[in-house]
């Protein structure tokens, strides 16, 4: 399984190295380089890369790659999860999953590194029993070390381990229990430049923070459970409860985690939130081009778009832009020519718009890409599919918690780290 | 050196990986610290003298100071610097109290062992009494650290270790056991043999911890093995849905494979939907043929494996989804697969990675089955922010799900792709459209006239990526387009890179015929920039000239000769060959001969076209989802999926039959001749060993014991083994005579039983037989033979003890004990090197040395004054007797049975019983005797069955039972002729002990090494009666089996004994402080001894006699 782990960071330093089974020397490394220094950009490295005597199988996050180093025949997407694990870990720990982050806390990193692998195949991987086993660092915890000589390194099996709900552990006491449960939905769109959709897709996960004493059970049940096309559970959920009934019923895990992430058909019309016009002209021969941007809001069901932010990579002939926003600032990076305009709240009776010219590289001829608009936004208090929850009933404990369900609506993600890309008009 | 760690900062910026260590710093301000941050990058010396300093830290006195020095080192090793020279520093700190500094220093002793072996060595025994601590978690880690250290020369330790492990209550201890088998394989593979026993062990076992770890040994130690997961096969099934989720991909992965051997394929009757696998078409055909009339019916295991793996597609982790998605792919009937569609799709919303991976996987579907993803097309349409390579794959599934429906929507997707600004794709895309237009017939006009526009693009690698795609179409019907070709020509001068320009030349030489006005004159500007030209494009200059010449020779003559000298004298000698080849092929002269008759069928020769086809086409000889399927080559350790067997092999190996260890099939009467072959080896092996030295001495005892085993064994064993073992017998005790005073020690044990030894051998010879023929009705002769053989091989052991249990055992379980000399003679190899070096160290096979009694060696063997511990005569033996059967349950037949409290004649590790048979009816009870049949894992050595028994008369025999050191109750049948009864014995933990004597001395020694968790205590109030020295002696012995220690002070008293079974110290000492007493028992054997703590307590504070 995984021999090695490298962490590499984006200017190409090995900054952190981890061998579970016979030291494998850092020169195996130099074939990741070789096809780093292939790849255009930093996400066309591709995942996996063998090499005479090994395989790397690396993942990039946080501009900082995570490289395994393999030996034979392992289910690629093992190590890929796996490694996509520690980084959640780490950033679960530490806030950030940075550079320095690590190497601040490079004991931690090793320690948890020694816990969650042995021999290279995956023995902890579950926060909740990797918390138990070692303590997150935290500034308090740091002095009162320094001072008691005390450790962050816990002495006892995790009971979670044993038993059946790995994920909970024993003994969790609050004095105010909570449960909120955050049900968020993303869209992903692709509009052509006549207005008219090509894709549209919605993808929701439901994300709980469950702060509740002893092993409560819990029973979530929703309005339209039919919306739900596909999904995919925290392990604690009861599939077969989910089967029959269509009612989610869970030990939870302590503290945040992710209850379930789900997809709702396509064959279900989505409603798109906001509408873009648009018109991006150059004229042949002159050295300017016209651009001109309007956004505005439809079916919101009366609720406010927020934190618009429209993102367009225009043609590489572009020199400069000159534009001039009806609210909310702009930026153009000449380098990447990357233009973004952070738009902020659409207010319906004024609608946002960005107006001005561009300029050419002069003698160059009309640029023929049709540069896409992305668009990325946020609405509160509104699931886009409908989706609804009934109710949330408690077993197992007495006491009365109190519950929360937050509604959300944002432009979708399709890489963890980059929320840019909601709506891709392609325009032209 | 003491001023440098105050300011941090400067140093980060020449090595900020040092951070980490030096915030670190400055968290525990400690005095005369150094930092390790620039210095390090500078001079040898300076990294010398900064690891002087971590020795110091390491070797004061202040835990803090320690724990900072190896978080420092952690760090070096973090950054791969090297910290070996610190070695013997950090060694030392291996048994700290402090968990924390104990987990670095393992980390570190991971990292540095292999390279300092022999001084590792000196950590192994802390690793050997962490294996039996009571928390779980160190035991847990002392296996996780001791297996990872890869030193060949603890293999013995490794494998003892493992197998203790392995029978651990614990299960997050057994699933340790389980990872440090491949450790273990992987150092030394020829421990594969015992390794398998351990993995056969546990996958019995039943939690799903384990479950996932010991499937992964298997796959790693022995994948071919498939015979062990028969019996587990439907437990694994059901466990699958809880274990956790990384053992959930192992064991599915491993489940598919099984599957297609065990299984007949489902796909028979909708193989015709199988494209491309027209073996299986026809196989299924003949198939059809043959059993008409027998319809298809799934193996209801089949089922149970699609069944149980149907809802970790719901999963979260994408490697379980995949690893379902790839089970039903493979085992499925085709019309089930659709189910898995929706799951990968999921995927694709995941990671970067896993996209990469799940196209890649569901390319290799798409070719085989459109069907499955059609409906899903719009999930692979391609998006600006994909990554190069996700683009290109989903280009690929976008091609493999065209067809006449759907060619124009994609089409229409592709135009968008081939205005995209990353030209790479562009280009992709381009391929993707003539590959579209050569599978769909009805598009390839349309393609190819979109091609040609393309052809005006204004990015060159566009248009050359479509002028080669373009003479890859025109190939298939070059008669219609002699425009195109027109049209290329034109474009000629434009295009500049060498394989667009390759292709036109190409193009035009083999079409020549019907451009017959453009060819020449694309020929004659050629000629004039033929020097400048790649030499791609220069090989096609010449055959250009050379089609030409031939077809067309009154007006190219020329132009083709001063071609051909340009390229006789060209640099590159693949164009000098290619000219002075066709020179001689199409000019014709006397030496060319009967070739040149030929040129023109040779160079004109109609061409095939070339099959566009999808780079995927062959992955499926790879089983999805595995490395070797992503990297299209065979990875090393791919286990190849078989194909399915045309006749299901036998269903009922898969039937697990109620515990019932006698009868078993299978499964395990394999592994008892596996079993068997180990032992033989063992022997061989000590034979070699030990043969040299004492060939032919064979004393008169042995051999004869020896012969009197052949008898029952002759059948099936060879001669010479006859030899071996009276040899390797008889060297056991001559060496351990003539060694040294501290085994004599040990040889004191067995005296007194060698005695019993040939009477006991003969019972267990009936014994044995009687279980052979057994087994013989149930599993062939195979396994009789390898039975009587490895019953044969553990009689040899049974002075040394162990043998005597396997016997009745026929389960092959773990037994207590091993032979002692073999034992030290590993110790002796491991610790005295260069006396022993050349003999290879075997680790024992059939039996499982006792931790204790190897930790007893160990420390005779470190301290020269050993400690004689002799076992002695109970001091006191109660007579009461307890009640095993009432007469009215036993209808009339009474049974009470008393601890005798001697040592077992019928094997070293079982509590001897006295057992009162009477009985009170009017009639004679016939054939009395216990049912061979024993519900629990106990060892039972029966009483020979009483034939009769008048009325009113009761017979006392004498029966043994081996507990195992646990007061857990032995049930046994106990059958009269008409009638069965159950029966239990409980025993009390003192009864579980045999009395040894031992020195004051000694005792406070051996109490020393059995500290901390070993040691369990309480204070009592006494009674003022019991204060006397008299009646503390007597109150405890007479609740424990103990010997009396005689004590030189006068208010401590001592008492000690060993478990019978496993053969641990047991300490007990009473310390009277008036009014209270200190009760402090010692033994490795927690349980037991807080069990006897609790006992001794209540019998010190009771009054009364």
């Amino acid at each position: 399984m995984i021999h090695s782990l490298f962490l590499i960071n984006a200017s190409g330093d090995i900054f952190l190295e981890k061998h579970w089974k016979s030291v494998v020397s850092r020169s195996v490394c130099d074939y990741f380089f070789e096809a780093l220094e292939r790849a255009t950009e930093p996400e066309n490295v591709p995942p996996v890369i063998p090499t005479p005597h090994h395989y790397l199988i690396n993942v990039l996050r946080h501009r900082i790659y995570f490289v395994a180093v393999i030996q034979s025949e392992v289910p690629p997407l093992f190590v890929i999860e796996f490694l996509h694990r520690v980084v959640d870990t780490f950033q679960d720990y530490f806030g950030v999953c940075t550079e320095a982050a690590i190497k601040d806390n490079v004991v931690v990193v090793y320690e948890l590194l020694e816990e969650m692998l042995d021999n290279g195949f995956p023995l902890a991987t579950e926060s909740n029993i990797l918390k138990e086993l070692i303590k997150p660092p935290t500034i308090l915890r740091t002095v009162v070390n320094t001072i008691t000589g005390s450790t962050n390194v816990g002495e006892q099996l995790p009971t979670g381990q044993l038993s059946v709900v790995p994920w909970r552990r024993t003994g969790v006491k609050y004095t105010n229990n909570e449960a909120y449960f955050d049900v968020v939905e993303e869209i992903d769109a692709i509009i052509d430049k006549s207005g008219s959709t090509i894709t549209a897709e919605i993808q929701g996960v439901i994300d709980a923070c469950v702060k509740l004493t002893g092993m409560p059970d819990l029973t979530l049940s929703f309005m339209n459970p039919r919306l739900l096309d596909d999904v995919s559970f925290h392990p604690c959920v009861r599939f077969k409860r989910w089967e029959a009934e269509r009612i989610l019923s869970f030990i939870p895990p302590d503290g945040n985690f992710r209850l379930l992430s789900y997809h709702v058909s396509s064959q279900n019309l989505v409603a798109i939130p906001v509408y873009v016009k648009h018109n991006i002209s150059f004229r042949e021969g002159s050295s300017q081009g016209r651009f001109e941007l309007t956004l505005g809001p439809k079916q919101t069901m009366g609720k406010a778009v927020e934190s618009v932010l429209v993102s367009s990579q225009l043609p590489r002939g572009v020199l400069n832009a000159n534009l001039n926003p009806s609210q909310g600032t702009y930026t153009f990076d000449p380098v990447t020519k990357l233009l973004s305009w952070d738009v902020g709240k659409i207010n319906p009776q004024k609608l946002p718009s960005l107006k001005g010219s561009m300029s050419l590289q002069t003698g160059a001829s009309k640029p023929d890409e049709n540069p896409t608009i992305n668009i990325q936004f946020k609405i509160q208090q509104l699931a886009i599919s409908g989706l609804k929850v009934n109710r949330l009933d408690m077993y197992g404990e007495k006491y009365k918690p109190f519950k929360g369900i937050k509604y959300m609506t944002k432009a979708g993600k399709f890489q963890n780290d980059c929320h840019l890309l909601v709506i891709q008009k392609i325009a032209g | 050196m003491l001023g440098m760690s105050a300011n941090s900062v400067s140093y980060n910026e020449q090595g900020s990986v040092e951070s980490g260590v030096d915030a670190a710093q400055e968290n525990s301000s400690i005095p005369g610290s150094i930092s390790s941050g620039g210095a390090a990058s500078s001079l040898f010396s300076a990294d010398y003298k900064k690891n002087e300093d971590l020795k110091e830290m390491l070797e004061s006195n202040k835990e803090s100071l320690k724990l900072e020095a190896m978080k420092r080192i952690v760090g070096l090793i973090a950054k791969g610097k090297n910290a070996s020279e610190l070695f013997p520093a950090v060694v030392k700190n291996v048994a700290s109290k402090n968990i924390e500094l104990k987990k670095l220093v393992y980390v570190y002793l991971v990292r540095y062992a292999e390279e300092q072996q022999d001084l590792a060595l000196l950590s192994i025994s802390t690793f050997q009494r962490a294996l039996k601590d009571p928390n779980q978690l160190i035991r847990a880690s002392a296996l996780r650290v001791l297996s990872s250290i890869r030193v060949p020369i603890i293999v013995p330790i490794m494998m003892l270790a493992i197998k203790e492990a392995a029978t651990d209550l614990s299960p997050y201890v057994r699933k340790t056991a389980a990872h440090a088998i491949q450790k273990l394989y992987s150092l030394d593979p020829d421990q594969k043999e015992h390794l398998i026993e351990v993995i056969e062990k546990l996958l019995k076992d039943k939690s799903t911890l384990v479950a996932g770890s010991v499937v992964m040994a298997f796959e790693e130690v022995c994948p071919d093995r498939i015979d062990l997961i028969h019996k587990n096969y439907r437990k694994l099934c059901n466990l699958l849905v809880d274990v956790e989720e990384w053992g959930q991909v192992v064991i599915i992965h491993m489940l598919t494979r099984y599957a297609r051997t065990q299984f007949v394929s489902p796909w028979r009757e909708d193989a015709v939907f199988d494209e491309n696998s027209a073996k299986a078409f026809y196989d299924s055909e003949e198939e059809r043929r043959v059993d008409q009339s027998k319809p298809y019916i799934m193996d209801p295991d089949h089922r149970l494996l699609l069944r149980n793996t149907k809802p970790l597609l719901q999963s979260r982790n994408t490697a379980v989804v995949m690893a379902v998605s790839q089970l039903y792919w493979h085992l499925a009937p085709k019309h089930e697969l659709s189910i898995i569609t929706k799951s990968l799709v999921r995927l694709l919303r995941s990671h970067r990675e896993v996209q990469y991976i799940v196209l890649q996987n569901i390319a290799t579907m798409s070719i085989q089955r459109k069907g499955m993803f059609e409906p899903f097309m719009k999930s692979f349409y391609v998006r600006s922010t994909d990554a190069t390579h996700i683009k290109t794959l989903k280009l690929e599934i976008l091609t493999n799900l065209a067809n006449e429906a759907n060619i124009s929507t994609i089409l229409r997707e592709f135009q968008t792709y081939v205005k995209s600004q990353d030209k790479a794709f562009a280009a992709a895309t381009i391929q993707a459209i003539g590959c579209c237009a050569t599978n769909i017939s009805e598009v390839t006009d349309t393609c190819l006239n979109g091609l040609v526009l393309l052809l005006s693009n204004r990015d060159e690698t566009v248009v050359a990526e479509s002028v080669v795609v373009i003479k890859k179409l025109l190939q298939t019907q070059p008669s219609q387009h002699s425009d195109i070709i027109k049209h290329m020509a034109k474009l000629f001068d434009n295009i500049t890179v060498p394989m667009a320009r390759a292709s036109i030349l190409w193009l035009m030489g083999e079409y020549c015929e019907h451009v017959p006005k453009i060819a020449p004159d694309v020929l004659r500007k050629m000629a004039k920039t033929f020097t400048d030209e790649e030499d791609i494009v220069k090989l096609q200059i010449v055959n250009l000239a050379a089609k030409l010449y031939l077809t067309n020779s009154k007006q190219t003559k020329l132009l083709t000769q001063y071609i051909l000298n340009l390229g006789k004298y060209d640099q590159n000698y693949d164009i000098r060959d290619r000219t002075r080849f066709i020179r001689q092929l199409i000019v014709p002269n006397e030496k060319s001969g009967a070739l040149s008759k030929y040129a023109r069928r040779i160079l004109m020769a109609p061409k095939p076209a070339p099959v566009l086809q999808s780079a995927f086409k062959d992955r499926d000889r790879f089983q999805l989802g595995t490395l070797s399927h992503t990297l299209n080559s065979q990875a090393s350790g791919y286990l190849e999926l078989s194909d399915w067997p045309a006749v299901a092999p036998d269903q009922s190996v898969r039937n697990v039959e109620v515990v019932e260890p006698v009868k078993e099939t299978g499964a395990p009467a394999l592994s008892k001749s596996k079993h068997a072959k180990s032992n033989e080896k063992f022997y061989s092996d000590s034979e070699e060993e030990d043969g040299e030295e004492e060939e032919g001495s064979n004393s008169e005892d042995s051999s004869s014991s020896s012969s009197e085993e052949s008898v029952s064994e002759s059948e099936s064993e060879e001669n010479s083994d006859d030899s071996n073992k009276s040899s390797s017998s008889q060297s056991e005790k001559s060496s351990s005579e003539s060694d040294s005073e501290k085994k004599k020690t040990l040889k004191n044990k067995k005296p007194q039983q060698q005695k019993l030894d040939s009477k006991d051998r003969k019972q267990k010879n009936g014994n044995a037989v009687k279980v052979e023929s057994r087994s013989e009705s149930e599993s062939g002769s195979e396994s009789s033979s390898s039975e009587s053989s490895s019953e044969s091989g553990s009689e040899l052991d049974s002075d040394s003890d162990s043998g005597t249990d396997q016997k009745k055992n026929t389960k092959p379980k773990p037994v207590q004990s091993k032979p002692v000399i073999k034992v030290e003679k590993k110790e002796v190899s491991l610790l005295d090197l260069d006396d022993f070096s050349p003999v290879p160290v075997t680790t024992p096979k059939s039996s499982i040395l006792s931790p204790n009694l190897l930790s007893d060696l160990q420390g005779l063997l470190i301290s020269p004054t050993a400690s004689a511990l002799q076992a002695s005569s109970p001091v006191f033996v109660p007579e009461t007797s307890h009640e095993l059967l009432h007469r009215m349950t036993g209808k009339g037949l009474s049974a009470q049975y008393r601890f005798t409290r001697q040592p077992c004649i019928y094997g070293n590790s079982m509590v001897s019983l006295q057992l009162t048979l009477s009985n009170s009816t009017d009639q004679a009870l016939e054939n009395i005797h216990i049912s061979e049949k024993s519900s629990t894992g106990q060892n039972i050595h029966r009483f020979n069955a009483i034939e009769r028994l008048e009325p009113q008369a009761s017979v006392t025999v004498s029966m043994g039972v081996d507990f195992n050191d646990s007061t857990q109750a032995a049930n046994f049948q106990l059958c009269t002729k008409e009638d069965e009864f159950s029966v239990s014995i409980q025993p009390a933990v003192g009864e579980l002990l045999l009395p040894i004597t031992m020195s004051e001395a000694d005792f406070t020694k051996e109490q020393g090494k059995l500290v901390g968790m070993n040691e369990s205590s309480a204070t009592i109030t006494m009674t003022p009666e019991n204060v006397s020295s008299q009646s503390v002696n007597r109150k405890v012995v007479s609740v424990a089996n103990l010997g009396v220690i005689p004590s030189g002070q006068e208010n401590i008293y001592r008492f000690s004994g060993k478990t019978v079974s496993s053969g641990s110290l047991v300490l007990v000492s009473v310390v009277l402080k008036d009014p209270d007493a200190v009760i402090t028992i010692n033994t490795e054997k927690t349980v037991m001894g807080s069990m006897l703590l609790r006992q001794v307590k209540t019998a010190l504070t009771n009054s009364g006699p």
